[in-house]
């Protein structure tokens, strides 16, 4: 589960609110699919968390491309 | 009188034209008769109301041509008078011809566009969707410009945990197609780019003009990773805008379309989970409904362990629950309140474990009444421990 994507996450997630609210699974699977509804929203939450945030530029004037961070003006933000 | 040759007199007459005035010259009048021969030379005439003048354009010319003149074009020809010896014609060598009036690069656009639009690379079946939540944005631009200030200031601002990765690139010039055109090379082995924004600011149709190359368009629709067109502003349309898998009408609103916005995501996990919540404890009260129920009928006489696995099953979630609860972070305390509440109203539940069991039919739904079932019918009693496949005798209201 942890090699989701978070859209993937997500719709799986919808996906076990729908059948929940249909009412008509028995108690026991009930509580499954809410163990595995929870799992999954941590896991959106998180994924939706960990991105870093990194705001770089691609430099490849000399050869092999390479990262390095792009220095915006603050006031532009 | 010295009678002369035909070739001398037509020397003459060469030397009589080959006049600085007659020698780069730029004309404007109507293209008639346009052949394009199979060697390559255009051959035509340029007309106005009362004159003719017969005109060639060497293939090594007419190549770099952006637009293919028709009859009719009003056209503005620039080159020098000479005389065909072989005919006796002087004519018009032009070196270049721009349409007169629509401008040549409105031609070009039309006539690159129409072609394109022929070979079906603005049809909507290509389009790549974008990724719901990217983890890195490629921005094809230059770094310096009013574009990537635009792109990166949105983009922040709607979900700051998302990468972006300017890609430097020349944006107006000739040599802006062939800088935007690696730029996209570089973005497409990027592993972890997973969309690509490429535009540039506002500017004069000229400027903009760099994203009506041809060999662009090939590049943009050949990108593995969906493209954003996002050139000049909302009334600016380029031939890029048409072959990209989106087109937005400024940077800013193409930073809008790649990057989703962080709140709504976490509202929308946020609101699933308390779904799943509701609907647990909605579960659960109907449970404890079944099994008062159930106590009341009378129908079980054994009243012991049997039901404790699921109790405790039952305990854990609720730990869980009041656990989730505590753990959100808008109104964390008071949800964990409300929670506990309604857990604690709930916990006639404990009766479970007193040793109930739970009679299901093949399909699991839980049977509450002799009327669901038909004798003969296979059902499954769930007891403390494992199960028992039953089978119906029969079936009594009492």
């Amino acid at each position: 589960m942890k090699d989701l994507k978070f859209e993937e996450a997500l719709a799986k997630l919808e996906e076990i609110v729908r059948q929940l609210e249909t009412g008509e699974l028995p108690l026991e699977d009930s509580l499954k699919l809410f163990e595995s509804g929870v799992a999954l929203a941590r896991l959106c939450s998180k994924k939706l968390d960990e991105a870093e945030g990194k705001i770089q530029i691609l430099l490849s004037e000399d050869g092999e491309p390479t990262r390095e961070e792009f220095a915006v003006e603050e006031d532009a933000l | 009188m010295h009678i002369l040759e035909v070739r001398e007199l037509t020397d003459k007459i060469k030397a009589a034209l080959d006049k600085p005035e007659l020698q780069n010259v730029a004309v404007t009048g109507e293209v008639s008769n346009f052949k394009h021969h199979t060697s390559g030379h255009m051959y035509f005439s340029l007309k106005d109301e009362t004159s003719r003048i017969r005109a060639v354009m060497f293939r090594s010319r007419n190549r770099s041509l952006n637009f293919v003149p028709q009859d009719g074009d009003m056209v503005v020809a620039v080159g020098s008078v000479g005389v065909y010896e072989f005919s006796g014609d002087y004519q018009l060598y032009v070196d270049w011809l721009f349409p007169a009036g629509a401008g040549a690069l409105a031609i070009a656009f039309e006539q690159l566009k129409s072609k394109l639009e022929q070979e079906g690379l603005f049809d909507r079946a290509h389009k790549r969707q974008l990724p719901f939540l990217p983890r890195t944005v490629a921005v094809i631009t230059s770094p310096t410009g009013a574009a990537v200030r635009d792109i990166i200031s949105v983009a922040r601002r709607r979900h700051p945990g998302i990468n972006l990765l300017v890609i430097p690139a020349l944006v107006q010039g000739a040599d802006a197609p062939a800088s935007l055109v690696r730029g996209l090379e570089l973005a497409a082995v990027q592993p972890d780019v997973d969309v690509v924004i490429i535009g540039r600011g506002g500017g004069s149709f000229e400027d903009l003009a760099v994203f009506n190359d041809e060999g662009l368009a090939r590049a943009i629709v050949h990108c593995p990773k969906p493209v954003i067109s996002a050139v000049g502003h909302e009334t600016d349309v380029t031939i890029a805008d048409f072959v990209a898998d989106v087109r937005a009408p400024t940077p800013s609103a193409a930073a809008e379309l790649a990057v989703p916005s962080y709140l709504d995501l976490a509202e929308r996990v946020k609101y699933l989970e308390s779904s799943l919540q509701r609907q647990v404890l909605d579960r659960i009260k109907h449970g404890r409904r079944y099994l008062a129920q159930l106590e009341r009928s009378g129908a079980l006489r054994r009243p012991g362990e049997r039901l404790r696995p699921l109790r405790m099953r039952v305990d854990e979630l609720w730990t869980r629950l009041v656990s989730i609860a505590g753990q959100q972070v808008e109104g964390g305390r008071k949800a964990r309140d409300v929670l506990v509440a309604k857990l604690d109203a709930l916990s006639p539940l404990t009766t479970l474990a007193r040793g109930y069991a739970i009679c299901q039919d093949s399909t699991g739904r839980v049977v509450t009444s002799y009327e669901q079932v038909q004798p003969g019918q296979e059902l499954t009693v769930r007891l403390k421990q494992g199960r028992l496949a039953c089978s119906v005798l029969k079936g009594e209201e009492k």
